[in-house]
């Protein structure tokens, strides 16, 4: 394949999705009632684009023994076989079928990102309402010690525990939900800052309510809004950070199919100018891009923008 | 003591202090290790005597504040000890590669930076047009992609299709200046598409900030033309946001490298520090991390110092 094929591709993919969206859209909004109709007509098209590529990739995560044509880890042949009858995109540098590769690798990678991000937001949000809530000497110990976590570039700082902890998942995964909770941290505490003052919380106080109620039942209602849209886009920074490091050879370890380390594998077949291997990274680009669009469109709605 | 002074010294200060930190946390992020560090090299089958014996040898008998100690201040002169792997001096590793990593980022900030804000004056100026939704895709694009794929796009299309440039940058002590210059071409410039959407977003978020100032209405209503209105009056009070940007960016560039100088198998310090961590590594990589967090906090406190002295109300006594 050349590299304008492959262009021609990436840019049908995302026609093919545009038109699904616009076509849902159309769908959606035919079927529904007046009341409901006016949030479907006025959300636009990007968002419905992000969305149904979002479902599009979870469907073939979940559905992936069904939607692949061979298993994960077979070896079917030669290596590097071209795109055919038999393998659809050809065999990647072992012999395996890159079409099922891809396939399981949405399942691996969008997985594991998915429960480093959840990670995370258990961590760096419960210490961010935290140390809002307490306030004082809690607040001041915690806020210093994620001002100099956060430091160190994250990718040289994971690169460091790497080496001590090991390259297995569940390392990435600890130590990669670890850093990233440091910026979730910040974002929580600092949305918990301007509804701490509030006088609802003061009743709350004043009533005699447990530091739990205060969090849970008081406060966390009020921020959810700006943390779920901060969840869409550390998804996306975490999703690139385990492709980055899959991709040097120290995230995901082979034989588990991912798209990082798919595309390192193959390399080999770039320098004689096929661009088969990078299919993968542009999986990894068109699922970034869907989550910004829908992350975007939340964001404008919560902001209370109207246009 | 005027507050400028006093104010750059505080953070000059603080920079310091979190420089500090960092180091602690590296040096003892290995006593985390479960057993130690020569219980990890010689591995589970080793016999207590020469586990002591190695302990010995590289000096993990002493306690770890004398070890710290001597650590720090053999970093401050610039010698980190010896690797584990190779047992050769990390500084020896390090020197030429600190300098192609340099060489690097400093060809892709020379690229990037008026690029990006030259794109950014211009963006801000034709705001909403074809030009500045075009600037928007661009930036959400390259925010989006892994830096590995625009790498090997690169690589496909201007090293096998055109056969303009090199696709690996093989760079040995004889290499000329400008024939590294030739072969840094394609890292640099996957740098530069990274860095540079961002840094051109925010120059022009920080004009439009401006733009809607009472001084710029008047400057208008003056009949002054759109474009001096931006450059003569805009620009220098959107200097500090921007290069605030620009230091930010080259931040985010020491990260970039790592895995632009492997794709490239450019000899770099990212390129030794994967190397090294694949390796298990751990003296080099501490270095390697020590080294990449001092020029990360050193370009933020620069651009902390900056914002400060470029503020023209900080300048003039009230």
């Amino acid at each position: 394949m050349l590299l304008i094929d492959f262009v021609a591709y990436a840019v049908a993919a995302v026609v093919l999705m545009s038109v699904g969206a616009w076509v849902v859209k159309r769908g959606l909004v035919a079927v529904t009632a007046d009341r409901r109709q006016h949030l479907l007509r006025t959300t636009p098209l990007s968002a419905y684009f992000g969305l149904l590529t979002i479902a599009t990739y979870v469907l073939v995560a979940i559905f992936a023994d069904l939607v692949a044509p061979f298993p994960e880890r077979d070896v079917l042949g030669a290596e590097y076989q071209p795109w055919g009858e038999a393998h659809i995109l050809g065999t990647d540098n072992l012999g395996r079928d890159m079409l099922s590769r891809l396939i399981y690798a949405a399942r691996n990678t969008v997985g594991i990102a998915f429960v480093t991000t959840a990670l995370a937001f258990l961590l760096g949000a419960s210490m961010g309402l935290l140390a809002a809530v307490v306030g004082g000497w809690v607040d001041q110990i915690f806020s210093r010690v994620i001002d100099i976590l956060m430091s160190i570039p994250q990718l040289i700082f994971a690169l460091l525990l790497l080496t001590i902890f090991g390259t297995s998942i569940l390392s990435v995964v600890l130590v990669i939900a670890v850093l990233d909770s440091t910026r979730v941290f910040r974002l929580a505490r600092a949305v918990a800052m301007n509804v701490v003052v509030m006088d609802y919380i003061e009743a709350a106080r004043l009533r005699g309510e447990g530091l739990g109620w205060i969090i849970s039942r008081e406060v966390l209602p009020n921020v959810t809004a700006p943390l779920i849209a901060e969840f869409g886009l550390r998804f996306c920074f975490v999703f690139l950070l385990i492709s980055a490091l899959s991709f040097l050879g120290l995230g995901i370890q082979p034989p588990t199919a991912d798209w990082g380390s798919m595309v390192r594998e193959n390399a080999t077949l770039i320098t004689f100018g096929d661009p088969t291997p990078l299919l993968p990274a542009l999986a990894i680009a068109l699922l970034t891009v869907a989550v910004n669009f829908v992350v975007d469109w939340m964001l404008h709605r919560s902001s209370g923008l109207k246009d | 003591m005027s507050p400028l002074l006093s104010m750059v010294l505080r953070r000059l200060g603080l920079g310091l202090l979190t420089l500090w930190a960092i180091s602690l946390i590296i040096f003892f992020a290995l006593e985390l290790l479960p057993g130690d560090l020569a219980q990890q090299i010689l591995g589970q089958s080793a016999t207590p005597e020469t586990v002591a014996a190695l302990r010995a040898e590289i000096g993990l008998d002493r306690p770890p504040l004398t070890r710290y100690l001597d650590w720090l201040g053999g970093a401050l002169v610039g010698d980190f000890g010896v690797s584990l792997a190779s047992q050769r001096e990390i500084s020896e590793l390090i020197g030429v590669r600190l300098y192609n990593t340099l060489f690097l980022a400093a060809y892709a900030a020379i690229i990037a930076i008026p690029l990006a804000v030259s794109l950014g004056v211009l963006a801000a100026l034709y705001r909403n047009s074809l030009f500045d939704r075009g600037v928007n895709v661009f930036t959400l694009t390259s925010i989006s992609t892994p830096e590995f794929f625009v790498s090997y796009i690169l690589i496909i299309w201007l090293a096998v299709q055109l056969g303009a440039f090199p696709s690996i940058s093989n760079i040995g002590p004889d290499t000329t200046f400008w024939q590294q210059v030739d072969r840094t071409f394609l890292p640099a410039l996957t740098l530069t598409l990274v860095v540079t959407a961002h840094m051109m977003r925010m120059t022009r978020a920080a004009i439009i900030n401006l733009l809607a100032s009472p001084y710029i209405e008047m400057a208008r209503l003056k009949g002054i033309p759109r474009s001096k209105v931006i450059v003569r009056h805009a620009l220098p009070n959107a200097l500090a946001p921007i290069i605030n940007v620009i230091a930010l960016n080259l931040a985010y560039l020491i990260t970039g490298v790592v895995i632009v100088e492997v794709v490239f198998v450019y000899p770099g310090l990212g390129q030794l520090m994967v190397d090294s961590v694949s390796k298990q590594d751990i003296t080099v990589v501490q270095a390697c991390c020590l080294i990449f967090a001092a020029a990360y906090i050193l370009l933020n406190l620069t651009a902390d110092v900056l914002s400060i002295v470029t503020n023209p109300r900080l300048l003039h006594k009230k």
